[in-house]
């Protein structure tokens, strides 16, 4: 919300700066997010009085005025504006003026005449950034006057930015009964005196949704001049607001909106039908609001109605068909209360912020309501003319909010801020924001005004208290607790752990959105059972992700777009899956690889990449566990990953997750130069481990033996190696693969494994035929198993 | 009997004009080899009457332990030119590169969780985690924030057809540790939120830590005592931390916390306040017995104070000219 800093000290005038003013209301919770001033009035621009209007002999859209500046001759200035009439005052910048913008002053010919200055828009003096035409002064101003004296300029706009308990502060009255209490003053509203009524005119109106709509106050006033100009005064104020003057009705609605926060409405009253009501909209029902759309309403709707329809969204936006505009004479204004309930959501589900919305959902003072009405009255006919009726009131008292006394103990303020606020300060900040105090045994009944929807506990009311007094008055007290010692476990691998394994072989951590496009999430997932959001902000972000492979290979490309030819990165973060109640979240750990293995070197053996790199990569992180055994690498078909180099990663042969080398079709889908290698596992399963349990050291040689079998060249060693383990008994230590043979001495579909057996005994050394006997148990169940062939 | 003196002479001249030890071995089985010069003359020792014999013999002796001695010396001064010379040759350029992996980097956010976690875990807080998809009770009603409460539009929500949400912060993670352990509790909940919102100072996700503590007699200045001693743990320096009123529908009262700038500017970097007491009547601990406050701050906004990152869409484009310098 931005005001006038002026206007608010017309309420309240502490003795501080414009920069002082918005830290005291940032720290009392009223956040100002800026303090722009008003440029400085610029020097020699006077009120000037159009007194003539020549056509411009060699321009159209020129015209030459004969301006009275109040010198003893009119000026002759030439003007390009469309607004320009006889008879109308506006600032007129003399020679020698500089307006913002060191827009320097001269005498000029604007295509062969000659000009002695400048008519101004509001723009040109520095007041808004873009204008339309002229700045049509009051009618009774005396030309020559400057225009300091006119406009003022000595003005900051403070922009506040209001939370949204603070209702009671979205008005110039709201802000100085904070300025007020914070800087101990009096809060001395205006008196706003009623207006006579100086006719019976009159609108019924009935109160259909008594618990939405319990209050409704409407005034006619008639025979207004639509065409007279709201003040200069009036129009900086909205201006500074944010607000374009528009007429002088709705101007004056706006006016009394920002000044005492209740948003009104004005009805053209020669277009309203019958009598009104506020109702419930019925569903489907039609309303062309203000600006033009129409909206298909439904019955959750709050409508202000006449005998023909829907006439306003109420507290949102007015009709079309009921406006006020250049031809209105007779005006209908509304004051109501409308229940925060009844209109939250409303204006958002129609796309319609307004500044009236934005009010009544947060709250609006019921109490305030009748006074709001005659302000606007007085106003209108000060400025327009018009006889007012009677102020029509219909108010449902059992329905409008009740402010019950909220109950303020002693102790529980002490407890709550750790310090004791003493018993004056409690209460000359309750009284200063207007609420009622009695003093109770241990503590106090405190009655919050109408203006305050915030206060209904007690620890509302210990937020007015350190408010006030000043957060950065509480002091610094550690607080004390029951010890409490840390835990550390040894049964599971700690995520960071592995984030550190991963980063120490060279990966970087890539951290990429959750939410993807649809076509990738597809092509990685295998189908189009997206799960996607109601509400994405892109459509490229639009389903939640179902693998953390696109989000790598999508920083993949980025890098490899930005000439980094060899990547290395990991992610852990959750992957989704299922439907509805089904839907899972699965904590994993993915990574992506391109390029060398390792980087250039000066040795030149960087090149190659290739599954078992990588495998290394990840098993190394399963070794963590003290049970690498327990992990698996098995051949696997999948449709993302190239057959032959990619497989499931299994822990006691459940799967947890994938390895290999993206499929040739995948590359081509995804326009890679080369094939990535990827890797993806589920945490939980990869991480459970047991802590160490000791085992006696042997004192006795080590003992090895080597042997070479042939077998199946599809076998995979690893089953040659369970079978090993098996056969050799208790006194194998260890087994090693050294060698993998195929090639021209051996038959095409064999291959040769050299393996390693080391045996040892725990209590003696080994006798040659103990060792003998452990390797031929060896070689007999591979011969049997395997059909293998032992190499000589 | 030779002139002993002349043949040590030439002994000797023969062994310093040797210049390897192949040359030297030379010298030595000419001299002191089984056909050496000097065996020859023990050799002849025989012949010469008794009484000469000894003498004689230890002459020999004398002038081949000299012999021998020239021969050792000449052997290690040798020996030793040769290992530098071998040591000269095998010599490496130590400024070249090793072998092996240059270590990656941690993501900035996850550098900053866990000097976050560190930090607080050190008080004795436990480190508690939740689903990044909550239902409406979880994410808003139990904090206080029901249906149409004009709070819902502070928190841009993602949406799910069934109703379900992308959390919008980790404060469901509190809700769910309190419905599962009741008061007392110390704890940080930190992890991926997600709001329907991007420009150069919203990612539509990003992360939070977020703290909760509810005990006794937990009081706003203890709160204080917390996060200014956190604010200067984490910036390693003193760091000024101002509070100033504000407004969440779970907390009460509320605050936001700037940092100071040294351009002089105040920067929001976290929101706080006591714990509102219908959250605690909502997961089942009387408001009568315990109070706490309660924190969160966004974590990427620390990284980028932090390390003075400028731009948070970086944080998630995952280009290696940025990872690579978190070092």
């Amino acid at each position: 919300m931005k005001i006038s800093e002026q206007w608010l000290r017309e309420w309240v005038n502490p003795d501080l700066s414009s920069e002082a003013l918005g830290h005291q209301l940032t720290m009392a919770g009223l956040e100002v997010d800026a303090i722009d001033a008003i440029p400085p009035a610029p020097e020699k621009v006077v009120v000037g009085k159009v007194l003539e209007l020549n056509p411009h002999p060699n321009a159209d859209k020129l015209r030459i005025c004969s301006v009275d500046i109040g010198s003893d001759e009119p000026i002759s200035i030439v003007c390009g504006a469309s607004n320009v009439v006889v008879g109308g005052l506006y600032p007129v910048a003399t020679i020698g003026a500089v307006l913002p913008g060191n827009f320097k002053i001269k005498q000029s010919k604007l295509r062969g005449e000659p000009s002695f200055g400048m008519l101004c828009s509001a723009s040109e003096l520095g007041l808004e950034t873009q204008s339309e035409g002229l700045y049509p002064l009051d009618d009774n101003a005396q030309p020559g006057t400057p225009i300091a004296d006119i406009i003022c300029f000595t003005d900051h706009v403070i922009d506040v930015d209001l939370t949204p308990n603070r209702a009671d502060c979205f008005s110039i009255r709201g802000v100085a009964r904070e300025v007020a209490a914070a800087n101990s003053l009096e809060f001395n509203a205006p008196v706003i005196a009623a207006v006579a009524a100086d006719s019976n005119a009159a609108v019924n109106v009935s109160l259909q949704a008594a618990g939405a709509a319990p209050l409704f106050a409407a005034r006619v006033v008639k025979g207004i001049n639509s065409s007279a100009r709201t003040p200069v005064w009036l129009r900086e104020r909205l201006r500074r607001a944010g607000m374009r003057p528009v007429h002088p009705v709705v101007d004056v609605t706006n006016y009394v909106m920002l000044e005492l926060g209740q948003p009104m409405h004005g009805y053209d009253l020669n277009k309203l039908q019958g009598d009104l009501s506020v109702r419930f909209a019925t569903a489907g029902e039609k309303l062309q609001v203000l600006g033009g759309d129409e909206l298909t309403l439904t019955d959750t709707d709050l409508v202000i109605s006449d005998a023909a329809g829907a006439v306003a969204l109420a507290g949102v936006i007015g009709g079309e068909r009921t406006s006020v505009n250049s031809s209105t004479v007779d005006v209908l204004f509304e004051a109501a209360f409308f229940a925060p309930d009844a209109l939250a959501g409303k204006a958002r589900s129609y796309g319609l912020h307004t500044d009236s919305s934005l009010r009544f959902e947060r709250g609006v003072d019921f109490s305030n309501t009748e006074a709001a009405l005659e302000r606007a009255t007085a106003l209108l006919v000060d400025i327009a003319g018009g006889t007012p009726g009677p102020v029509v009131l219909e108010c449902l008292e059992a329905e409008l909010p009740k402010r019950p006394a909220v109950l303020l103990r002693r102790a529980k303020l002490d407890s709550l801020l750790g310090i004791s606020v003493p018993d004056a300060d409690v209460l000359r900040m309750f009284a200063a924001l207007g609420m009622q105090i009695e003093a109770i045994n241990d503590g106090w009944q405190i009655t919050p005004p109408g203006a305050r929807f915030d206060i209904g506990i007690e620890e509302d009311l210990i937020e007015e208290v350190v408010r006030l007094y000043g957060y950065d008055q509480i002091p610094d007290i550690a607080g004390s607790m029951p010890l409490q010692l840390a835990t550390s476990t040894e049964t599971r691998v700690s995520v960071d752990r592995l984030r550190a394994g991963l980063v120490d072989q060279g990966y970087q951590e890539a951290i990429t959105y959750s939410f993807i496009d649809p076509e990738m999430d597809a092509l990685f997932a295998g189908d189009d059972k997206h799960i996607e959001l109601q509400n994405p902000i892109s459509s490229n972000q639009s389903v939640m992700r179902r693998s953390l492979w696109p989000g790598l290979i999508q920083a993949l490309k980025l890098n490899l777009n930005r000439q980094e030819n060899r990547v290395r990165l990991f992610e852990h973060g959750v992957k989704f899956s299922g439907q509805g109640d089904a839907l899972q979240e699965q904590d994993v750990f993915a990574g992506v690889v391109s390029g060398t293995y390792m980087q250039e070197h000066w040795e030149g053996n960087s090149a190659g990449l290739d599954i078992f790199d990588i495998k290394s990569d990840v098993y190394s992180l399963m070794m963590l566990t003290g049970k690498g055994h327990e992990f698996h690498f098995v051949a696997a078909q999948s449709p993302i990953l190239r057959p032959g180099r990619s497989g499931r990663i299994e822990r006691n042969g459940v799967p947890i997750g994938w390895i290999g080398e993206l499929h040739p079709r995948m590359v081509a889908e995804l326009d890679l130069d080369s094939a990535p290698l990827l890797f993806e596992f589920l945490v939980e399963p990869a991480i459970a481990r047991v802590p160490a349990s000791f085992e006696p050291i042997s004192k006795f040689p080590r003992v090895r033996r080597d042997i070479a079998v042939l077998v199946d060249r599809e076998l995979p060693v690893q089953d040659i190696l369970a079978e090993v383990v098996q056969a050799a008994g208790a006194l194998l230590r260890e087994v090693v693969v050294f060698d993998i043979y195929v090639g021209e001495s051996v038959d095409s579909s064999l291959k040769s494994v050299a393996l390693g057996l080391i045996l040892q005994d725990k209590s003696r050394t080994l006798t040659d035929n103990e060792v003998e006997a452990s390797v031929s148990a060896v070689t007999t169940a591979l011969t049997g198993k395997f059909n293998a062939k032992i190499r000589e | 009997m030779v002139d002993l003196g002349e043949l040590i002479e030439r002994a000797e001249q023969a062994v310093a004009a040797s210049n390897d030890l192949g040359t030297l071995d030379g010298v030595r089985v000419a001299f002191l080899g089984k056909k050496g010069e000097l065996t020859a003359q023990l050799k002849q020792l025989g012949a010469l009457p008794a009484d000469e014999r000894r003498e004689a013999g230890a002459a020999i002796n004398t002038a081949k332990q000299t012999v021998q001695e020239a021969i050792a010396l000449r052997r290690s001064a040798l020996e030793e030119v040769a290992l530098q010379e071998q040591l000269k040759a095998d010599a490496v350029d130590l400024s070249l590169a090793g072998r092996g992996h240059t270590p990656g980097n941690l993501h900035p956010v996850t550098r900053t969780r866990q000097r976050i976690e560190e930090i607080f875990r050190g008080a004795g807080f436990s480190v508690f985690e939740g689903p990044q998809i909550e239902d409406d009770f979880h994410n808003f009603t139990a904090l206080n924030i029901p249906e149409n409460h004009p709070a819902r539009a502070m928190h841009d929500t993602f949406y799910f057809p069934d109703g379900k949400v992308l959390r919008t912060h980790t404060s469901p993670v509190q809700i769910r540790t309190m419905l599962e352990q009741g008061a007392p509790i110390r704890m940080i909940a930190p992890g991926r939120v997600y709001r329907c919102d991007s420009d150069m100072t919203h990612t539509p996700m990003f992360h939070q830590v977020e703290g909760l503590v509810i005990d006794k007699g937990v009081s706003f200045a203890n709160l204080k005592a917390v996060l200014n001693q956190f604010v200067e743990a984490f910036f390693e320096a003193p760091t000024q931390l101002r509070f100033r009123p504000s407004y969440f529908p779970f907390t009460e009262p509320s605050a936001e916390a700037d940092v100071l700038l040294e351009n002089g500017k105040w920067l929001e970097i976290l929101g706080c306040g006591m714990v509102h007491p219908n959250v605690l009547r909502n997961v089942g601990i009387d408001p009568d017995v315990y109070q706490g406050y309660a924190f969160g701050m966004g974590i990427e906004r620390l990284a980028m104070f932090r390390y003075g990152v400028d731009d948070l869409r970086l944080f998630f484009d995952n280009d290696l000219q940025f990872l690579r310098q978190f070092k």
